[in-house]
């Protein structure tokens, strides 16, 4: 199986993250049960976080670890942040590959990576 | 060995050695994220020396452009100097040449630096008043057309450092300011980009320093100022920026009064700055977007513009964080 691509690069490596992380974030900011969390954080320190998330989802190379994780998202956990707000980012992040032409089986990969940090973000 | 030095500290790296882990190793304190030069979080400043290539990549043209590279992702071979961001400032001298009132609570300063300084339009200085309390001021000026820096300081009731420039401020007299910083100034090779610009109150200086440097390099695409203020004597400058769209045709200005009850002069639209903008141009994809002034304007618009199809690395902001605003009205 040493022929199998990665996750990372069937989905097209950096340039699909790049291709992706505008939308994506369009899309949260755009969406009223979500968007408060993005009120008065600069926004382009932002983009680089959903850069480096959509980087892990694609399980291309990165270095967070679920205490990360947990640290960048204690504040959001406190203005009350659950797990319909989760599901609400994984439902985004799928529309976004959908949208970006990404086949349904490879969607399904990537949402059950960002599934994984789930309980980290949420502080559980 | 390379040797890399932090802050004015010295510090022998191992080769092959990214220069965050390097220093992390031998006990420097770095802000630090992802380690693979996604989250930007180990941003540094390199004062002296050349910057690799790789570690500069994905970063924003005006960082680059300011010698803001990657810690995590550069790996040196030479001699580097390198500091925190926003902190490599060092403090020069300049004198006071020339004080005039634009309008009755906003006064343009000029100062001759003593030695070099390097800047862009639209990036902003820090002004420290003799006993050390420091204000961020934009420059107005251009470096190519201006012998000056040109500042507007909008006075505040209870501000200190504006009531010392407006009042005791004196023309020969000798401060301090910090080097140029930030990253909100116009990008050369863009001439075929239209610019949307969007001010309020001093807003306007960095702005008009942008849109000066962009016609002296030969923007060709649209350039469409909005300047907004509350009351008529905000709009500061307006026979000058009337003067520079009649001369140079890519060039509009729109003056924008937000209060309802000011009756309006020839010219002047009613409304805030940023919503009269948003409606006369309501697709903002392949435009280039620059926000100056009061922060909750600038945030909102940032926002707004983004979702108007302006990309994310398009829009240049510059919120005036420091001044004291009183509540905003709605």
């Amino acid at each position: 199986m040493s022929q199998e691509q990665s996750l990372y690069e069937q989905l097209g490596g950096e340039a699909a993250v790049n291709a992706a992380v505008d939308l994506f974030y369009k899309k949260m900011i755009a969406d009223a049960r979500v968007n408060r969390f993005f009120f008065g954080v600069d926004m382009g320190q932002q983009a680089a976080k959903q850069k480096a998330f959509l980087t892990m989802a694609f399980d291309g190379p990165h270095h967070y670890t679920g205490l990360d994780m947990r640290k960048g998202h204690a504040h959001l956990v406190e203005q009350g942040l659950n797990d319909q707000h989760v599901d609400i980012v994984i439902e985004h992040l799928g529309a976004t590959l959908k949208e970006l032409g990404v086949a349904d089986e490879l969607i399904a990969q990537v949402a059950s990576i960002a599934e994984g940090a789930r309980g980290d973000v949420l502080g559980r | 060995m390379v040797k890399v030095v932090f802050e004015g500290s010295p510090y022998e790296l191992p080769q092959g050695v990214s220069l965050l882990e390097g220093l992390l190793s031998q006990g420097v304190k770095l802000p630090y994220g992802c380690k693979t030069g996604s989250c930007q979080s180990c941003l540094l400043k390199c004062t002296k020396g050349s910057i690799p290539v790789q570690s500069q990549k994905g970063l924003k043209e005006a960082h680059r452009l300011n010698h803001y590279f990657l810690s995590c992702q550069c790996i040196p071979t030479e001699e580097m100097c390198v500091a925190l961001p926003n902190l490599a400032g060092e403090r020069l001298k300049a004198t006071v040449t020339g004080l005039r009132l634009l309008a009755p609570s906003i006064m343009e300063v000029r100062l001759e630096p003593h030695g070099e300084m390097n800047y862009r339009a639209g990036q902003f200085i820090q002004l420290y008043h003799p006993e050390g309390q420091a204000r961020s001021y934009s420059l107005a000026s251009v470096p190519s057309l201006d012998v000056d820096l040109i500042l507007h300081v909008r006075k505040f009731a209870n501000g200190r450092l504006s009531s010392w420039i407006h009042h005791d401020l004196r023309v020969g007299h000798d401060l301090r300011i910090s080097e140029a910083l930030g990253d909100c100034f116009y990008l050369p090779g863009h001439s075929e980009q239209p610019l949307l610009l969007i001010g309020t109150g001093t807003g306007l200086a960095p702005l008009l320093g942008i849109i000066k440097d962009a016609l002296e390099q030969g923007h060709h695409a649209p350039i469409h100022l909005f300047h907004g203020s509350r009351d008529l004597d905000g709009l500061y400058l307006s026979s000058e920026l009337n003067l520079i769209s009649k001369a140079h045709p890519p060039f509009r200005y729109t003056a924008c009064i937000s209060n309802p009850d000011v009756h309006l002069a020839e010219g002047v639209s009613r409304g805030r700055a940023s919503d009269i903008a948003l409606a006369t141009y309501p697709n903002l994809k392949g435009w280039k977007v620059y926000l100056c002034g009061h922060p909750v304007m600038v945030r909102a618009t940032q926002m707004q513009a983004f979702l108007a199809n302006a990309a994310l690395s398009d829009i240049h902001i510059d919120p005036f964080e420091s001044q004291s605003y009183g509540p905003v009205s709605t």
